[in-house]
């Protein structure tokens, strides 16, 4: 293992996120507090409880686990993107590094930045609402896991992209939709029969309802279930990246 | 001295069909500066890439320093530099930062110490703070070569490092290059500038249409090939040419103010001291002689005609 190749690929890219530590950190922690402000206050303090728990501290797995898979995918797919959009790539493509480096290098950094986000919403969370978190290192376990999963699809999407719009676009028009409709301020129980048929197709269902229940002990699916969904998901993003670099797709000439 | 870089029957097909690499085979001796001249869309580029793993060829094979660029591509890369042809860097990271972060990626451990004397090498650690994007263009040049230099390599390709900065800055880096080859590393270049691969090179090789057309000593190919002119001034024009000297390959010039004489420098007799005595013969004065030897430019423009 080239080790050494690794830490450089990891470090260089946190560097570069404390080079834009407004962009990185501050930004998604202002639009949280803004969701709080909206959702948790405004019109949360007319909510009653759901499923126990006071509708401000309900909506915070929802809301870490929005900011963080769209923070995982944007690091991750930005961190790659970039050295192939300026052309850098060719230093990675020439050096002794296999593909497991490469990928621990910048989907390693991506999914720190996006844990290290998703601890500073909670953080701030706290500032708004009261939490009791049941299951503290298993919401910890279970937000690492997402973060892992979700920088290896933002390191997929950073490949595949031929522009920065691209790079954009799974994060804007299939991620953020999904999470708003995956349960983030309500609960599944809530919708009509027909509805809670159709969410349970979103896969980011399982993701918001495993965090929820490490929180609240509470869940709209099996707390296994969604286990088994983002470790398949792990699994077949890292089966993607092993093609991708196989083949050369969209890399090599 | 041993083979440091060996290429047997490389060839790349790109998905379009296009053929970049013909079967191409080099060796390249440890030590020596080698330079690749072809016209653009000649290979060199894809021949140095492939090697380099950027491109995966599509049959043949390469070793660097005796390791197979693919079932042994950890210790061959270690030993490879490359200099890309684009300036490619990140334009807002530091000098020191983005050299450090080469020497990391080929598995060397920090080494403040060569990153300095590497910097210095290259008049840039006045400018290690600086971001590249406040860099000059020869300056960026300079941090690419940084760059592949970072891992110490025993081996260093240079894409085209002189393409379009100016003159001054090309006599620099040739005193760079000739700097590394005197620290033992092996350089293949890549350039369009006949002058670069005149004044640098121990060997030239000359690559057209995928495939390479001759590699040879520098010195020895242009004697070879090399052709010399005389032109003689003379000191009254004439119009034509007296039938004693009509069978010499004599061609008049500047309205009969001079004669040109090509000859074969590797020739037994180059047949210049029978042509001045038949010029004395046949009473013609001359004010001045010069002669000029064909550049490797000649000779590279000939063979790629040929090769064509």
């Amino acid at each position: 293992m080239n080790w050494q190749a690794m830490k450089s690929i990891y470090v260089f890219e946190m560097v570069r996120t404390f080079r834009t530590l407004w962009q990185s950190v501050v930004s998604p922690v202002i639009s949280t507090s803004l969701y709080f402000v909206v959702f948790g206050a405004a019109i949360g303090s007319r909510i009653d409880e759901v499923e126990g728990v006071t509708y401000g501290a309900f909506i915070v797995p929802g809301l870490i686990m929005l900011t963080v898979l769209v923070q995982s995918i944007s690091n991750a797919s930005f961190g790659i993107y970039f050295p192939k959009f300026i052309g850098t790539i060719y230093e990675l493509l020439s050096a002794p590094v296999n593909i497991l480096e490469i990928v621990a290098g910048y989907v390693g950094a991506a999914a720190t930045k996006s844990f290290a986000i998703g601890l500073i919403i909670l953080g701030t969370a706290y500032l708004f609402v009261p939490l009791d978190i049941q299951h503290p290192f298993l919401m910890l376990g279970f937000l690492m896991l997402t973060c892992l999963s979700f920088s290896l699809l933002g390191f997929i999407i950073g490949i595949w992209a031929g522009s920065f719009e691209q790079l954009q676009i799974i994060p804007l028009l299939v991620i953020t939709p999904l999470v708003f409709l995956g349960g983030s301020f309500y609960s599944v129980s809530m919708l009509p029969p027909f509805w809670q048929t159709v969410t349970m197709f979103n896969p980011v269902l399982y993701l918001i309802s495993g965090f929820r229940w490490a929180f609240f002990g509470t869940a709209d699916v099996p707390v296994a279930l969604s286990l088994l969904a983002i470790a398949a998901f792990t699994v077949i993003c890292i089966g993607v990246i092993w093609l991708i670099f196989r083949t050369g797709w969209r890399i090599k000439n | 001295m041993s083979v440091m870089l060996s290429v047997r029957d490389l060839s790349k097909t790109y998905g379009s069909g296009h053929e970049a690499l013909k079967s191409v085979s080099l060796d390249i001796e440890e030590g020596e500066i080698i330079a690749l001249l072809g016209p653009n869309g000649a290979g060199k580029t894809t021949l140095i890439s492939t090697i380099c793993g950027i491109t995966t060829p599509s049959g043949g094979s390469v070793t660097v320093g005796g390791h197979d660029i693919i079932t042994d591509y950890r210790p061959a890369r270690r030993l490879i530099g490359l200099v890309p042809q684009e300036v490619s860097l990140e334009p807002f990271e530091k000098v020191i930062n983005t050299v450090s972060f080469s020497r990391g990626l080929f598995g060397k451990p920090r080494d403040d110490a060569h990153i300095e004397r590497t910097l210095r090498q290259l008049s840039l650690w006045d400018k290690r703070n600086a971001q590249i994007k406040e860099l000059s263009g020869g300056m960026k040049r300079r941090v690419l070569i940084a760059k592949a230099l970072s891992h110490e390599p025993r081996i260093l390709f240079l894409d085209e490092p002189t393409a379009g900065v100016d003159v001054e800055l090309r006599k620099g880096m040739w005193e760079t290059v000739s700097g590394l080859k005197a620290d033992g590393v092996t350089i293949i270049l890549t350039t369009h500038y006949i002058e670069e691969a005149e004044a640098i090179a121990d060997r030239v090789g000359i690559i057209s249409k995928g495939q390479i057309l001759l590699v040879e000593e520098k010195s020895a190919l242009m004697k070879r090939m090399g052709k010399k002119t005389m032109r003689i001034d003379l000191q009254s024009p004439i119009s034509a040419l007296p039938e004693a000297l009509g069978d010499r390959g004599l061609e008049i010039e500047d309205d009969g103010h001079s004669l040109l004489y090509t000859y074969d420098t590797a020739a037994t007799r180059t047949g210049i001291t029978t042509l001045l005595q038949a010029l004395s013969d046949a009473g013609i004065t001359l004010r001045d002689i010069h002669t000029n030897q064909n550049s490797l430019e000649d000779i590279f423009v000939e063979l790629v005609k040929d090769g064509a």
